[in-house]
């Protein structure tokens, strides 16, 4: 009876949990359908300049005002979601593989490639990552591909490490042990029972990552360093519209709105899933 | 006969940061003939399960060799050591620690049959042949590892433990969870499978009433050196050394 009423407690649980990760993923969803039809559903041509338009605030036909060259801020704002929300999810994504399977093998082989691979992520991890990727993207020259590149660069260091520290924890652990003794390799091993178990704090990582990430992204665009003008990417927006923050807010604002909410979605989506991944919590799948 | 288990001069020392080395197993040698049962006792610290890890090869010995089924394994690695874990298998001190968190029972049961490439069915019918001998019932296949009880979890552990059919299988206190009617059956699915298949058994356990009625040997362990190595009557009514009188003193 006892374990009845203790399995039904965990699947109340879970289906809270389960509901909370179903909105967040329905926003996520949204906001990338919003994103790749960004061209279609965008009330003006972003790129259109009518300076007899200039600067207008905010009404019910341009929402989110005009800026000076009289484009629409609204459509920008939308069609800029593509540069923001795509090279972070593209950066987001390659830094956590790439970080995921260098410290998952470190961990487990430990030995040479080991301590090689953990100093240069000392390097990466001691030096100011924007400052370090500042001189990467100089280096590079302007252009959101090379802003990726350069936070790349330095921000995969962060996967490695979780991934190490928690294949180190696992690796003597009595379960690997067990499936050792089960006859399994090394890769089976790794790939049924270390990643597996480690995915969890990687993917909270990560998710919690994609907003430090956009907001990375659009500091490098903010300082001329991503991507270029005219194109249209919050960062940049926010940068050409920051002497006006005074006489024509809705300049900085709205991008810094853009910017705010798929932050916060990502970031509650991030916790739902750690919720979510946490064992105690899981039922049968 | 050639012993399935044969163990000389082992001994496995850890470096203590700023202390000398020392030895939690400690220059000890024995052999296990198929189909006998060794029971090692000793207290907490004595090296118990050092020597299961270092016959299981989850950590490398000092010195000395270990050697199965008249092969030396203490130097194989990787790959290797995959056919000769289908004849040494052990059950673990920590039952509950042993299972994947992420998979059913049913799943880490099942490991060495899916190893070995042998089919779903073939599998799960083995598995729930098992766990009934092992008193579960086949549900527990689909559960996963915090559903069950600390003694359930047991029960699933040694059931894995036997799916491979291995030659010898060492318990680490495996027994301990188990309540006596549990335990009973236990014991007489080993003594079964001792008889029926020549299986032999290292039996690390507290109990030195269970060791003395199912134990053909018994081997007291103190400070990782061995202080008594003989047939359990005489062990347990006529201890030779210090320790082993205290402990004897201690439970009778
Ligand atoms: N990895 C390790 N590093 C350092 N010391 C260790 C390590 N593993 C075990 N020891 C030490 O070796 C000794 C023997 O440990 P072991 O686990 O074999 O004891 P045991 O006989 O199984 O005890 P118990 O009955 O409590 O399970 C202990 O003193 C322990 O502290
Ligand atoms: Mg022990």
């Amino acid at each position: 009876m006892n374990e009845t009423v203790t399995v039904r407690v965990q699947k109340v649980k879970k289906n809270g949990i389960k509901a909370r990760l179903i909105f967040f993923l329905i926003l996520v969803a949204v906001l990338l359908l919003v994103t790749i039809f960004a061209d279609k559903i965008v009330p003006y041509d972003p790129y259109a300049q009518d300076l007899s338009l200039s600067r207008l605030p905010p009404s019910a036909s341009h929402w989110m005002g005009t800026d000076q060259y009289g484009r629409d801020v609204f459509s920008r704002v939308v069609v800029g979601a593509q540069t923001s929300v795509f090279s972070t999810l593209a950066l987001v994504g390659v830094i956590s593989v790439f970080g995921t399977i260098v410290g998952t093998l470190c961990g487990y082989y430990g030995g040479a490639l080991d301590s090689i691979v953990m100093r240069i992520s000392d390097v990466c991890l001691a030096f100011p990552g924007l400052v370090f990727a500042l001189a990467i993207a100089a280096l590079l020259g302007g252009g959101v591909s090379n802003a990726v590149i350069a936070l790349a660069v330095i921000s995969w260091p962060k996967y490695a490490r979780v991934a190490r520290s928690q294949t180190l924890a696992l690796k003597n652990g009595p379960f690997v042990s067990a499936a050792r003794l089960s006859g399994s390799s090394s890769m089976q091993m790794i790939l049924r029972h270390i990643l597996p178990n480690i995915i969890g704090p990687i993917l909270v990582t990560a998710m919690l990552d994609i907003g430090t990430m956009m907001m990375e992204l659009a500091g490098l665009s903010f300082l001329g360093l991503g991507a270029q003008p005219p194109t249209a990417e919050w960062g940049n927006m926010m940068s050409g519209g920051r002497s006006m923050l005074q006489t024509y807010p809705w300049l900085v604002l709205s991008p810094g709105f853009a910017i705010f909410l798929t932050v916060v979605i990502f970031n509650l989506l991030g916790d739902t899933v750690r919720d979510y991944m946490d064992p105690k919590n899981s039922r049968a799948r | 006969m050639e012993p399935i288990l044969k163990v000389t001069d082992l001994s496995k020392s850890f470096s203590r940061a700023g202390k000398n080395e020392f030895f939690a197993v400690d220059h000890v040698s024995f052999e296990v003939m198929p189909g006998e049962i060794l029971g090692i006792v000793g207290e907490s610290g004595s090296g118990k399960s050092t020597i299961a890890k270092l016959i299981t090869r989850q950590i490398d010995a000092t010195t000395g060799t270990i050697e199965i089924d008249g092969q030396d394994i203490t130097k194989l690695t990787g790959r290797q050591l995959i056919p000769v874990y289908a004849k040494v298998q052990m059950v673990f001190q920590t039952p509950a620690g042993s299972f994947d968190p992420r998979r059913t029972l049913g799943d880490g049961i099942c490991e060495s049959l899916r190893n070995k490439g042998i089919s779903k069915v073939e599998r799960e019918a083995k598995a729930r042949g098992l766990l009934e001998q092992c008193g579960l019932s086949s549900e527990f296949l689909e559960r996963y590892p915090h559903q069950v009880s600390g003694g359930q979890c047991q029960r699933a552990a040694i059931a894995r433990a036997l799916m491979c059919d291995p030659r010898i299988l060492i318990f680490d206190e495996a027994t301990s969870a188990l309540d006596v009617t549990v335990q009973k059956q236990i014991i007489e699915l080993l003594q079964q499978l001792q008889r029926e298949k020549k299986l032999a058994y290292l039996f690390i356990c507290h109990n030195l009433a269970l060791v003395q009625q199912f134990c053909d040997k018994v081997l007291v362990l103190y400070d990782g050196k061995i202080v008594e190595y003989g047939l359990p009557d005489d062990v347990i009514l006529y201890p030779q050394s210090e320790y082993a009188r205290r402990l004897v003193d201690a439970i009778f």
